[in-house]
């Protein structure tokens, strides 16, 4: 199981002449629950867009399971992003369709099932994020962590193999973001899925992350990697020390 | 391949064998012998599977044992998933361990017509309730104004005014000028008939000012700044932008729905005294290059057919068509519902409302001046 999964190489993000990071070099494994943290407007963000390919790096490249994303043609890049699901931040999930059509659509587009195979796949997967039978409602209708779990029904819809996660636990409360993290961790280990989450929620990042990379918007590179626990033990640099323990560290200041 | 062996190995028990590739996209396996198990006697109580040559699974596997789960329920047998992979184990215990709310299901009943047609006939009078109620908070922010206590940007004002006026100018350039070209081709093709074409700059310069250079104007700021006020604040409503204006006491109609609404009152009449000339000149162009007439001929019979009361009563329909077009953006933007899909409707009903009520004001404006014989 530890088969590289995603390597990132030498990657640098720009938006136009302003550099958000550069170098960054990492793997993330086969079943790992990768976090991507860092402080705000470090460009955590912005590495998840890269890596699902919604932004272009300015320079570097992605490999899924070794084969390079940003070299490749269309077609690859087409079946490496199927491979992905992704939920994002607020939810994303299409206003106009009832949550059953929202998880369905990815269905109807890419497989070649019925609409009875169809709806029971749909309903099966609004029942492992606990929504059964909310099929026939609207994004509009449901809370905030219910659009996040339907978000999340809706990016394991093609069985992906690897679940890109953008802030998870963003607006919702201690238990139904803990509630999260279990589902996250369940995931992982029934599908073996890879699972690559941006947070900075530090409950989450020592709950479920096994591996990690560290950005700093200051020196706008990588500054550690590796798993967030053995980081907390080892690392001597400040900010990461700072930042993993909320800021209460005095001793290890510079 | 995707395959199920079926058999009995006790009197009670029926075992399936899952074989090969249980994945989605394959094709389901034939259940012929599964079925026959149900039917046969005696009646079988327990239900296990053996996952030994299974190969590779997914969703498909999963909603396949769901059924099975379901029909075994209802039959009041007991199933038994130990035999399975550990982490379709583990889904199926996820996917039912939160039990189906059952007054979650939509009662999408059948209505009946009666029902619709009341329901059609409630929304509609709420909707006109709602566009009333609008219009007279639109009457008392204006007021406000005039009394100099209204809140608003001088800087929201100047924006809104750009948006709606010079950066509209090259449109209506457009528009009028084609307005004018056309309506002297149609005048010409009747008027030539009698060798009176000189007449068609009579024709094109009372249409323009009277009714072509507001109502062109009206429509074109409808479909172009409009949409803009109703998108504009449709998205604000979405972020909850005029939440945040009404909690810190600022009212939305005088911060948002004023500057533009005074923009529009301003802006339109320039436009449509521009649009006036313009296309005035496009009948010229017609005339001059088309007609034979000569151009200071063309425009001293121009000048004989129209009075200041022409122009006048273009001016006056060009100020009731701006109020209008901003009331019609503002109140559908400000209805706008809570998503994405909302603002596209807001917009577009936006522009559906606002020539609408160009047309119908247009309609009664002109009864009235006949009324009055302007």
């Amino acid at each position: 199981m530890t088969e590289p999964d995603i390597t990132v190489r030498d990657l640098t993000m720009a938006y136009g002449d302003v550099v958000i990071q550069r170098d960054l070099t990492f793997t993330v494994n086969q079943g790992d629950i990768f976090i991507i943290m860092g402080g705000s407007g470090c460009g955590k963000s912005t590495l998840l867009r890269h890596m699902i390919g919604l932004k272009e790096p300015a320079h570097g490249d992605i490999h899924f399971s070794g084969e390079s994303f940003w070299q490749a043609d269309d077609e690859t890049r087409v079946r490496l992003m199927r491979r992905c699901g992704v939920l994002f931040q607020s939810g994303a999930l299409w206003s106009s369709m009832s949550l059953a059509e929202n998880v369905g659509l990815p269905l109807h587009e890419y497989t070649e099932l019925n609409d009875k195979q169809i709806q029971e796949v749909v309903s099966f997967k609004l029942a492992l994020v606990g929504l059964a039978g909310f099929g026939d409602y609207y994004p509009s209708e449901l809370s905030g962590g219910m659009q996040k779990r339907a978000g999340l029904a809706r990016a394991m819809a093609l069985d992906p193999d690897i679940l890109f996660f953008d802030e998870p636990s963003a607006g919702l409360d201690p238990i139904s973001s803990r509630h999260l993290d279990d589902l996250i961790l369940e995931l992982r280990d029934s599908l073996g899925a890879t699972i690559v989450v941006v947070t900075h929620e530090l409950a989450s990042i020592f709950a479920i992350g096994n591996n990690s990379v560290f950005l700093d918007a200051d020196t706008k590179t990588m500054l550690a990697s590796g798993p967030p626990h053995a980081m907390l033990a080892d690392c001597g640099i400040p900010v990461i020390q700072q930042f993993l323990r909320r800021g209460e560290v005095a001793s290890v200041a510079p | 391949m995707t395959e199920l062996r079926v058999t009995r190995p006790l009197e009670h028990t029926i075992l399936v064998e899952l074989i090969g590739h249980w994945r989605l996209q394959e094709h389901p396996p034939l259940m012929q012998d599964l079925v026959r198990e149900f039917r046969s006697n005696p009646p079988a109580q327990f239900f296990r599977f053996n996952a030994q040559a299974l190969e590779s699974w997914d969703t498909g596997l999963i909603t396949f044992l769901l059924r099975l789960q379901r029909i075994c329920h209802r039959k009041h047998m007991t199933i038994d998933f130990s035999g399975l992979p550990q982490g379709a184990q583990r889904l199926i215990h996820l996917a039912t361990v939160i039990p189906e709310r059952q007054e979650n299901m939509r009662l999408r009943a059948k209505e009946g017509r009666v029902f619709r047609l009341v329901t059609k006939a409630i929304s509609t009078t709420d909707g006109a309730q709602d566009m009333v109620a609008f219009v007279g908070e639109t009457f008392i922010t204006f007021f406000r104004f005039l009394r100099g206590r209204a809140q608003y940007r001088q800087s929201d004002l100047a924006l809104a005014i750009q948006e709606c006026g010079a950066k509209a100018l090259p449109i209506v350039t457009l528009i009028s000028v084609l307005v004018g070209l056309i309506l002297a081709f149609v005048g010409a093709v009747q008027l030539k008939q009698f060798g009176a074409q000189i007449y068609v700059a009579n024709l094109v310069g009372l249409g323009m000012a009277r009714e072509m250079g507001a109502m062109m104007t009206a429509v074109i700021m409808a479909g172009r700044t409009g949409a803009a006020f109703a998108a504009q604040l449709g998205t604000m409503r979405v972020n909850q932008e005029i939440d945040a204006f009404i909690t810190m006491g600022i009212s939305p109609m005088e911060f948002l729905v004023l500057p533009r609404m005074l923009a529009l009152m301003l802006m339109m009449p320039l436009l449509c005294i521009y649009s006036d000339i313009l296309g005035i000149l496009g009948g010229a162009i017609v005339g001059v290059t088309m007609l034979d007439l000569g151009a200071a001929q063309y425009f001293y019979q121009t000048q004989e057919a129209l009075t200041f009361t022409d122009f006048s009563v273009g001016i006056v329909k060009s100020v009731v068509f701006g109020v209008l077009v901003a009331i019609a953006g503002c109140l559908r933007g400000m209805q706008c519902g809570s998503s994405s899909a909302a603002v596209g409707l807001a917009t577009t009903s936006a522009v559906v409302t606002g020539i609408v009520f160009i047309v119908v004001s247009d309609a009664i404006l002109t009864v009235m001046y006949d009324i009055l014989g302007v």
